[in-house]
């Protein structure tokens, strides 16, 4: 899928807002996956406008963005929300292939959801080629500590046997959502950014018509802004 | 609402479906009287009306097996048949006196198709059904008042359907109770209540279902004094309908018919098939889970918005120039195998532009809008971002996916939704270009707050004092029959300001389409007076109209009006309906695109003959 867009070398600062410093935006496909009803949708709202709405299941999936600017790179996280529903899961590779980033995400309140995660788990590893991205296995819903089924101890275990990065958040209080998106963003830009062609550049409306663009803002498109 | 004491005169029919009675069944050609209206006092677009019957049937929803015998056109009118429309006109006029004001007129007719089709089992059935549905609380005890219930009971309770007590009255009044089990008497939905609690009720369903299946016949509905309980086996599901509504079982059942089409259109009906045959008793609740909502959405619909009714779409008015800019906006914006661009604000069309090749060979049908409308008012979802799924049109082809790019272009009100349908589903990423093409066209042209000011129509604007409201649908939108079947409705306004009495307009022209659509005797043409309003619905080959008006009309009044109005609706027409799509061609490769199906069927539809 991205291969379709060609990165033109300098696209990114022509007609960007956020892009004040001439710094490299790059492309990162970043996937939600886990059990309906985790707070997928919930996250993925916080990571790009920093809302909370009480959301109605995800039909299929949705697509959202969200910038974060690292010390000397810009990166464009391009999050897809999947549908926890069991209907989708058969069209689930469609989103997840190629990502950068798989956020395995469970409902610490509930225990199946974490058993969920881990078949979720076995799933990406059919697919993924080690190295090409960096698996987060997220309890959310830490808010919920009273009625906790799954532990801290539980999480971090499965984290460190299977190789995996391990934060607990709440997309309802908000708390360590952006630390979440921020360690996402080093992680992958550490392990995958500096491979030769790892994360692909980003640039923004290639086909824009130039006599347009004075008068067309493309942020103003609520998918687009950073945080 | 009164307890009802007639507790025991529970099933007092069951009409099951006989093949051969069935074909003996008259179909009553009561044709257009228009003596009795007076043919001269219409205008041109009347006449001439040799445009045929087979557009009417394939208006009809697509009940290929209830669809009603189609009356020929038969333009002389014998003296009998005035006289039975004028016995209509009396029966009509004595309900008048009935406190409820529902419509209540099935005696002579139900008589007769009850002696008709009725069969030797009718008596095994009906204790059947008597003593189980007494015993699970069905639908056989408590008069319920169906208006009050929808206006005001409804929304309150909407966020506890599924934590319902099934044993308690409250649950019993609902109006109307669906419900969707497999073949094996599993539970797979239910309107009201959770389906585990459900589940013997839904056991009983599928005893009468097997009953009269293993007698070799299909049970079709079961009268009771206050209920009509529909069946509908589609596939191995088995959709019943409890309502009492004092609808028609035909308009039960083609609501049933559009619960089948949302299931359908989520899971495609050859998965279904699939799962089925892989396991007889699958649950396939596991995967409508999530998706409750979605048809609890799509029965409120039925119920309130007359689209459903008229399987027809209702698109916004909007002036022609800017309905044109707006479509060749669309145009412009296409990717290779994308197929349908559909621009939508506050629920209606605005806009809808197709693949060539596709409508050539089929149309987008309305019950596949209604689909994608309720998927889209349902689902707050929507709103986040933009949204990617996989999407059957069951009417389009049950048996395999579009994939469908929704979002919305003016967040974050909200309103103006734009839906794109492609056959690829890794065309994500251009099909969300073709979104940006769009928004800056819309942007550069101020479509947005053009489209803002937009809004349905007052009855006022007719300019006929004694009209209330109208439904218009004409059947043959020029040029092009193969179109959109659509219609045009004013706002409801007052008397018909509240929920409940919106309901009671609907219910009434439920009623007249009834009676207009009877298979046992259908009619033209009705005049009923009712409690609070007079009525007049008359179909011809050329639309299918439903007035209303103060009561105190004269007949002669109700018919000059309705001169005028058509000359309202003739002179508006380009406003009013979405009268010449436009086309765009995205098949450039259409080896490529029967690859990239993912089920090469849709070829077979002629996305690809090129």
């Amino acid at each position: 899928m991205e291969d379709n867009l060609p990165a033109v070398p300098g696209g990114a600062q022509r007609h960007s807002v956020t892009l004040t410093r001439p710094v490299q935006t790059l492309r990162v496909k970043m996937v939600l996956l886990g059990s309906s009803g985790v707070g997928k949708s919930s996250l993925a709202l916080r990571f790009s406008k920093n809302e909370l709405r009480s959301t109605s299941p995800t039909v299929g999936c949705a697509y959202l963005t969200s910038v974060v600017h690292l010390s000397d790179v810009t990166l464009r996280f391009e999050i897809w929300d999947t549908a926890g529903q069991e209907k989708y899961h058969s069209v689930t590779p469609l989103y997840y292939r190629g990502a950068h980033a798989a956020l395995l995400v469970y409902d610490i309140s509930k225990r199946e959801t974490f058993i969920r995660a881990q078949l979720w788990l076995k799933e990406l590893e059919k697919q993924y080629i080690p190295g090409s991205t960096v698996i987060w296995l997220v309890g959310n819903k830490c808010d919920l500590d009273q009625d906790r089924q799954v532990s801290v101890q539980d999480g971090l275990g499965l984290a460190n046997e299977r190789g995996l990065f391990f934060t607990e958040t709440s997309a309802l209080s908000g708390d360590q959502v952006n630390e979440l998106l921020l360690a996402i963003a080093h992680r992958v830009y550490e392990c995958i950014g500096v491979q030769q062609g790892g994360l692909s550049e980003w640039q923004e409306m290639p086909l824009v018509n130039v006599h347009h663009r004075h008068t067309f803002n493309p942020f103003a498109s609520c998918c687009k802004v950073g945080p | 609402m009164e307890r009802d004491s007639h507790q025991d005169g529970a099933v007092q029919s069951v009409d099951t479906y006989d093949p051969p009675s069935e074909t003996i069944l008259p179909a009553d050609t009561l044709a257009t009287s228009l003596s009795l209206l007076g043919n001269h006092t219409f205008p041109d677009l009347l006449e001439g009306n040799s445009v045929a019957v087979e557009k009417e049937k394939s208006a009809d929803l697509h009940l290929s097996d209830v669809t009603p015998k189609e009356q020929g056109l038969n333009e002389e009118i014998s003296s009998n048949q005035v006289k039975k429309l004028e016995t209509a006109k009396t029966e009509n006029s004595e309900c008048q006196s009935n406190e409820s004001s529902q419509p209540e007129d099935r005696e002579t007719e139900d008589g007769d198709m009850d002696n008709d089709r009725s069969d030797s089992g009718e008596f095994v059935v009906t204790m059947l059904a008597k003593a189980k549905l007494e015993e699970q609380g069905i639908g056989v005890k408590g008069r319920s008042s169906p208006l009050l219930e929808a206006g005001t009971q409804e929304s309150p309770a909407f966020m506890s359907h599924r934590d319902e007590d099934v044993t308690a009255d409250s649950w019993r009044k609902h109006r109307k109770h669906v419900f969707v089990l497999s073949e094996a008497g599993k539970p797979i939905y239910s309107r009201y209540g959770s389906e585990e609690a459900l589940s013997s009720t839904m056991g009983v369903m599928m005893a009468l279902v097997s009953f009269v299946q293993s007698g070799d016949n299909i049970i079709r509905s079961v009268y009771s004094e206050e209920h009509t309980m529909v069946f509908l086996q589609k596939g191995p599901l088995v959709l019943v309908c409890v309502s009492s509504s004092r609808q028609s079982e035909q308009q039960l059942r083609g609501e049933l018919l559009y619960v089948y089409y949302q299931i359908i259109s989520m899971l495609t009906q050859a998965s279904i098939s699939r799962i089925f045959e892989h396991k007889k008793n699958y649950d396939l609740r596991r995967l409508l889970a999530g998706s409750e909502k979605i048809l609890d959405g799509l029965l409120n619909l039925v119920d309130s918005d007359p689209s459903f009714l008229l399987a027809a779409v209702h698109c916004l008015p909007l002036a022609s120039s800017l309905r044109d800019t707006l479509s060749q906006i669309l145009q412009k914006a296409i990717t290779p195998n994308l197929v349908f661009s559909i621009l939508i604000a506050k629920n209606q069309l605005l806009t809808i532009v197709q693949e060539k090749t596709v409508i050539e060979d089929t149309r987008l049908e309305p019950a596949d809008v209604h689909l994608l409308l309720n998927l889209i008012g349902a689902s707050s979802a929507f709103q986040a971002g933009e949204i990617w799924t996989p999407i059957c049109l069951p009417l389009f082809n049950p048996d395999c996916y579009f994939y469908a790019y929704i979002s919305y272009l003016d967040p974050p009100e909200c309103t103006v939704c734009l839906l794109l349908l492609s056959t690829d589903k890794e065309a994500f990423y251009a099909v969300a270009e073709c979104k940006r093409k769009i928004e800056e066209a819309m942007v550069a042209q101020n479509s947005l707050s053009l489209i803002a000011k937009a809004q349905s129509y007052s009855v006022s604007q007719v300019g006929v004092s004694d009209l209330r409201h109208f439904m218009y649908k004409p059947f043959d939108v020029p040029d092009n029959y193969r179109q959109l079947t659509q219609f045009t409705s004013p706002e409801m306004e007052a008397p018909y300001s509240s929920d409940e009495e919106k309901m009671r307009l609907l219910d009434l022209y439920r009623y007249m389409h009834s009676r207009i659509h009877s298979t046992s005797r259908p009619l033209k043409l009705i005049y009923h007076v009712a409690e609070r309003e007079t009525l007049l619905a008359w179909v011809t080959s050329k639309f299918e109209l439903y007035t209303c008006f103060s009561p105190l009309v004269t007949k002669a009044c109700a018919i000059t009006a309705i001169t005028k109005l058509l000359r309202w609706i003739k002179k508006e027409e380009d406003r009013l309906f979405i009268r010449y799509p436009p086309k765009y061609s995205t098949t450039p490769n259409p080896s490529k695109s029967s690859r990239i199906f993912l089920n090469p069927l849709l070829t077979l539809v002629g996305l690809d003959r090129h």
